[in-house]
């Protein structure tokens, strides 16, 4: 007859104990889901640096080795300051369907607090610093195209003008509430793009074709030999991006969960099938597998999963990885060279492409037995495989949208640079190389 | 006393450095070079990209010997970089005017 008692002398304070015990529950999670955010944020910006700044770094000439490199790097500094400044409140707060308003302008009330909305474990600082690193590493995939003839003053101006006329305006389609593609926050078009295939991969990719075909080709381009002056660094850079895309992809689940791991999986085994499949291309057509093409198949393969990572079952990864492999690289190897344009490092047939494979394919492979997060208070089927086949109709939408906003918005854009500073630098400096005419520095001195 | 320019393999470098040693020749001067001769190039791919590259990495000796000795010194070269293939190298024999060591401005012979 013991227990009665005892229950008689706690009966008393069981709410209070009741109370204790799911606040030291949600701090135990908050603090887990938390550990992982930080780290996921510190591993995508590891992508921008060193990660692209190495791959793209190797693939130019010698001579362009650190203003390529500088093209990511000034990312983490250009970007930041906008970013904390207003960026972070245009994605994120509450606006129009089209662009967020300027609640959290100066990071007004960004805190230890989090935003039930996005992220209601962690902090909204987590969130706010985590989504940072994804607008930092957008405008840097552009630098593919223009890399090695473009004028240092005219490309931070690009960016500036850029990331306020293209990448806010996405982001806040796809990501914030109440944006006209959110699958979640109220969107009337619900597309579903988990990490950014959209709002990262088609806009730089789009407004790096754009770029290119502006531009015009490098002095020489293609008679003359352009060869990478270094796949060591791009391959060491690339090998930093695919461990970096865990923070990119199974971060995007904003929570140390059960979708985080599945998003890892994705991620992981796509970028396996996609490095095989660009290999196992080359070797039938060239006759040799190159480590060139199997780094640029596992990017064209983190590309592709990138909007799919949390809503994908295993297998279907592996083979979206696969497509994109071989669709990249027919992209790279054969259409480049029938339309003739210079986009010297692939942004658009790597991102571009990828991109717009993966967004397609999330369509048809989204599950909910993956990603059962509820839509309008319930699980509903998400893409083809849950017999929803209309959502590849809205992912198409979502990639046009995404396409026209980076073509008109990067001509605009460009077309201001040019009549105020020049896009170009002039074909002496070219000549010469940007890391002396831009930067006054040289990349190596093996003689000192 | 004739100087002795000798293109040979890379690979080759450390056996010819290894026989002139071996024949009591101290002094000599290596460097990188790039060319070719009857030697066919290779193709290399970067992503699509196709590039001949014609232009094969080599390594060239030059060395400066009294003429009793030249027949010597360019046996031993010629034995130690020899492999029988297209692309082995060659190697150029010129009359040199004069040599001073610049320590204590040795003249001829004694200065090489």
């Amino acid at each position: 007859m013991t227990i009665p008692f005892a229950l008689l002398q706690t009966a008393p304070d069981i709410s209070a104990r009741l109370t204790a015990l799911e606040a030291a529950a949600k701090s135990a999670q908050s603090a887990g889901d938390n550990a992982w955010m930080l780290v996921s944020a510190a591993l995508v910006l590891m992508m921008t640096g060193p990660g692209l700044a190495l791959f793209y770094g190797g693939l130019v000439r010698r001579k362009n080795v650190l203003s390529t490199m500088m093209h990511s790097f000034v990312m983490m500094g250009l970007i930041t300051v906008i970013w904390a400044i207003c960026g972070y409140s245009l994605v994120f707060s509450e606006g129009n369907p089209f662009i967020g308003g300027f609640k959290y302008l100066f990071l007004n009330g960004v805190g230890s607090e989090p935003n039930a909305d996005y992220a209601a474990t962690i902090p909204q600082g987590t969130f706010m610093i985590y989504q940072l690193m994804f607008a930092v590493i957008t405008p840097a995939l552009i630098s593919g195209a223009y890399a090695e003839r473009i004028k240092f003053s005219a490309m931070m101006l690009f960016t500036t003008l850029w990331i306020f006329i293209v990448y806010f305006p996405m982001a806040h389609m796809v990501w914030g509430k109440g944006g006209l593609l959110n699958a979640y926050l109220g969107g009337s078009i619900r597309t579903f793009d988990f990490a950014g295939g959209t709002v990262v991969h088609i806009t730089s990719g789009v407004s790096a074709l754009i770029f290119a075909l502006y531009l015009g080709k490098r002095k020489g381009y293609p008679r003359e030999a352009m060869k990478p002056h270094s796949l060591v660094l791009s391959t060491i850079g690339a090998c930093m991006l695919w461990m970096g895309w865990f923070g990119f992809n199974a971060g995007s689940a904003v929570a140390a969960s059960g979708l985080a791991t599945s998003a890892f999986i994705a991620t992981h085994f796509a970028a396996a099938t996609a490095a095989l499949g660009w290999m196992l291309a080359e070797w039938l057509t060239s006759g040799k597998p190159s480590m060139l093409g199997g780094i640029s198949g596992a990017v064209a393969g983190l590309v592709a999963i990138t909007p799919a990572s949390g809503f994908v079952a295993p297998m279907p990864a592996l083979l979206i990885g696969l497509l994109a492999g071989l669709f990249c690289f027919w992209m790279v190897t054969a259409v480049k060279h029938m339309f003739g344009y210079d986009d010297t490092l692939d942004a658009f047939g790597v991102h571009g492409a990828g991109g717009t494979l993966g967004a397609l394919l999330t369509g048809v492979f989204a599950t909910s037995a993956i990603n059962s997060a509820q839509i309008n208070g319930k699980v509903v089927p998400l893409g083809l495989v849950d017999g929803n086949p209309g959502q590849i109709l809205n992912q198409g939408i979502g990639v046009l949208i995404a396409m026209a906003l980076a073509v008109v918005g990067t001509l605009v854009i460009l077309k201001i640079c040019d009549v105020l500073i020049g896009v170009r630098v002039t074909a002496d400096e070219e000549e010469e190389g940007l890391d002396l005419t831009q930067h006054g520095e040289e990349g190596y001195f093996l003689e000192s | 006393m004739k100087k002795i320019e000798a293109i040979v393999q890379p690979f080759k470098m450390e056996p010819v450095k290894e026989a002139l040693k071996n024949i009591g020749i101290d002094g000599m001067t290596i460097t990188e070079v790039r060319g070719h001769g009857r030697q066919k190039g290779h193709k290399e791919v970067y992503r699509g990209q196709e590039y001949n590259v014609d232009l094969l990495p080599k390594v060239k000796f030059e060395l400066v010997v009294q003429d009793d000795r030249l027949e010597e010194v360019v046996a031993a070269i010629s034995t130690a970089a020899h492999s029988g293939k297209i692309g082995d190298g060659k190697i150029f024999i010129f009359d040199v005017a004069e040599a001073i060591r610049i320590r204590n401005n040795d003249r001829g012979d004694a200065a090489i």
